[in-house]
């Protein structure tokens, strides 16, 4: 059957920020398929030129509403670097811990807000709080539990307070620290349910080989620093980040393309599970086990499961964590440092994968040039071949106009963009 | 839905982002342990971050960003003449936010450094009172969500909620806090509006402004009160302008 049709999704619902997908079928053979991110650029690595380093992480903290203590982080990571300051080993898990808050919240949010309607063919989460009410009281019990890590280590969920130059300005409490020690306990049966909510959906068949980028230290599963790696069996170290991007602009989007060995790449929760396997918690990987996914895996749709396998490790990790801190006398963790000239990239795996921040500073301690790139920026290329890709199989399977713009409107979320961000 | 016997409806309620991070709009999906209730008051018909229905019809428009580009300014017009109370939501909407940093710049210089040859339209970056008349302002980076419950409850009760018009740190006291101040540091909770429960102050950060001037700041004895302290004037002008809350100020210091 010859068909002909055009699907044009302007500004795509439920994912952050703007972004277009554009699929031309003519005679029924795919003409074009396009990822065109439209979102207004914001211009930060311009606004942080002449603020105080010490200022910087609250600035760059805005590029992202929902990864905020990836970016802070991320620009505390290179500024500690080029100033040579050496946070306490207590800074560093609470920090961790904080990461660990954001990463669940995230996910959580994906998972349960964002991609578990598609699966349930219903507009948003709010008719499923009636269709499935304990399915949603997990999700949101577990993005609670997400947003109360980090307010207990960094003074807000949303653009923290107390992640600071030289450590941290305010420890957690340990009464409070046991508190959301009891309330993982407590938890954790949430995230069984979960995990058994996500093992009755159908999970779409689609793969395209994919080079595969995140952190990997080789000791422990990746949140911040390292070196840089790919499926393809690339390693870089940290500041040469851009041997791992080599950005690029198309006439389409106001986001940038980046690639590697390939010509495109992907970051993200999959990225992250095919390169460090081996350092996830054994609870984590019988996750991963119930799910069939293994190493290396290519289906962009799998991302939401290597997400939710992502959360056991985080729950596993973080007890781990607050016991250590129960055990600290928590007084050594913010040390002072003196403002000076130098360069370094901070590379740290956001919730949606590896985002880079490289900043140099004067002497007197102001950031004098400053680049960003953003994990979604890594996954645009990776979007906009795999649409291609999936709107082809989608049509010699024989599909119509709506099952192929379903498809696309859920290969897209898979990826959880983050499209602002990009953009930044 | 009853409330003191008395039967409420649902408010139509819409919610729009322009150029920001939207984490204000993040916000209305925290406080999970009380969000069933809250969405319980709301008849969402358009908020493209969490759902794919897109209706036309609402009484009340969050609105989150600034405006830094031509098309944005057709679609905020376009919002405020359906809703008939349009919300400047978070710092971004209110004052601009940290968007307007990159208006010292001259603007060639900005979009060659991010991004070279390629063409990128955009234009110093603006609050949404600059093109559109509006009603009620929720400020914030980001917006306090205990705040936009206070807010909804106040617009489906019918009652009008106002917000607190005193500092940071009058709520900075109520928490014990030592004053920033003592600690070597500029703080701008001396002139900034209260509703935050001054959380950076409590997480040992000084206060950056997000929420904007407290009305008829006395800015010459704030001025004086860094000079007292031996801290100094120009970190004092960058945390004025961080979110561009303290606009008039600045300019008129010159």
């Amino acid at each position: 059957m010859k068909v002909d049709f055009n699907i044009d999704i302007h500004h795509l619902p439920r994912v952050e920020g703007h972004g277009d997908i554009r699929i031309s079928v003519r005679d029924g053979k795919l003409a074009e398929a396009k990822w065109a991110v439209v979102e207004t650029p914001r211009f930060f690595e311009m606004m942080v030129k002449g603020i105080s380093a010490e200022r910087t992480p609250f600035l760059t903290s805005r590029i992202c509403g929902i990864c905020s203590i990836s970016h802070t982080l991320a620009s505390i990571r290179s500024l500690e670097c080029a100033m040579q300051i050496t946070p306490p080993e207590t800074a560093r898990i609470i920090r961790l811990l904080a990461m660990h808050g954001e990463t669940l919240q995230s996910h959580a949010l994906h998972l349960f807000f964002l991609a578990a309607p598609d699966f349930m063919g219903t507009p948003s989460v709010v008719p499923l709080l009636h269709s499935h009410p304990e399915v949603v009281e997990a999700g949101l019990m577990l993005k609670e539990l997400g947003n109360e890590l980090s307010i207990a280590t960094c003074g807000r969920a949303t653009h923290p307070v107390s992640l600071v130059l030289g450590g941290v300005s305010k420890a957690p409490s340990k009464p409070r620290l046991a508190e959301i020690r009891q309330m993982i306990t407590d938890r954790r049966p949430m995230l069984d349910r979960a995990t058994d909510f996500f093992m009755t959906l159908s999970i779409p068949d689609f793969v395209r080989e994919t080079e595969f980028i995140s952190l990997r230290d080789g000791e422990s599963y990746p949140f911040i620093g390292g070196n840089l790696v790919s499926t393809d069996g690339v390693v870089h170290d940290e500041n040469d980040y851009l041997l791992m991007t080599n950005e690029y602009t198309v006439d389409f989007s106001t986001s940038k393309f980046t690639k590697v060995s390939r010509q495109s790449s992907a970051a993200g929760a999959l990225a992250r599970f095919n390169n460090n396997f081996d350092q996830l918690h054994p609870r984590a990987k019988e996750a991963a086990a119930a799910f069939d996914l293994q190493p290396v895996c290519h289906n962009p749709f799998m991302n939401n499961i290597a997400q939710l396998v992502e959360c056991h490790h985080i729950i596993a990790s973080a007890e781990a964590i607050i016991d250590q801190l129960l055990d600290d006398d928590l007084n050594d963790f913010r040390i002072g440092y003196e403002p000076k000239a130098g360069a370094a990239t901070g590379a740290v795996e956001a919730p949606r994968g590896v985002l880079y921040h490289y900043m140099e500073t004067s002497d007197e301690g102001k950031v004098v040039k400053a680049d960003c790139i953003i994990p979604t920026t890594q996954n645009n290329a990776n979007i906009h071949h795999d649409l291609h890709a999936l709107a082809e199989q989608a049509l010699s399977q024989g599909k119509g106009e709506k099952e192929v713009e379903k498809l696309c409107e859920m290969l897209v979320r898979s990826y959880d963009p983050c499209i602002s961000c990009s953009v930044h | 839905m009853n409330h003191l016997g008395f039967e409420l409806e649902k408010i139509k309620i819409a919610s729009f982002d322009f150029t920001c991070c939207e984490g204000c709009q993040l916000q209305l999906a925290n406080r999970e342990s009380n969000l069933p209730d809250f969405l319980a008051l709301l008849d969402i018909r358009n908020f493209r971050e969490i759902s794919s229905e897109q209706l036309d019809d609402y009484d009340i428009a969050l609105v989150e960003g600034s405006i830094t580009r031509s098309d944005e300014i057709k679609r905020l017009k376009s919002i405020r003449e359906k809703a008939k109370v349009l919300v400047a939501f978070g710092a971004c909407a209110c004052f601009g936010g940290v968007n307007v940093l990159k208006n010292k710049f001259p603007q060639e210089e900005t979009i060659r450094t991010v991004y070279k040859d390629k063409l990128v339209e955009t234009m110093p970056a603006a609050k949404i009172s600059d093109f559109v008349t509006v009603d009620y302002s929720i400020p914030g980076c980001p917006v306090s969500k205990k705040e936009v419950e206070e807010v909804v409850v106040g617009l489906v009760t019918r009652s009008l909620v106002t917000l607190p018009k005193y500092p940071v740190c009058v709520e900075c006291k109520q928490r014990l806090n030592t004053c920033m101040f003592d600690l070597g540091e500029i703080c701008l909770g001396v002139i900034t509006c209260a509703g935050c429960d001054a959380v950076c102050p409590s997480g040992k950060t000084p206060c950056l402004g997000c929420r904007g001037p407290v009305e008829n700041v006395h800015y010459d004895s704030f001025r004086q009160l860094v000079q007292d302290k031996g801290l100094s004037l120009e970190e004092m002008r960058e945390k004025l302008a961080f979110y561009n809350g303290f606009e008039d100020y600045l300019s008129h210091e010159g």
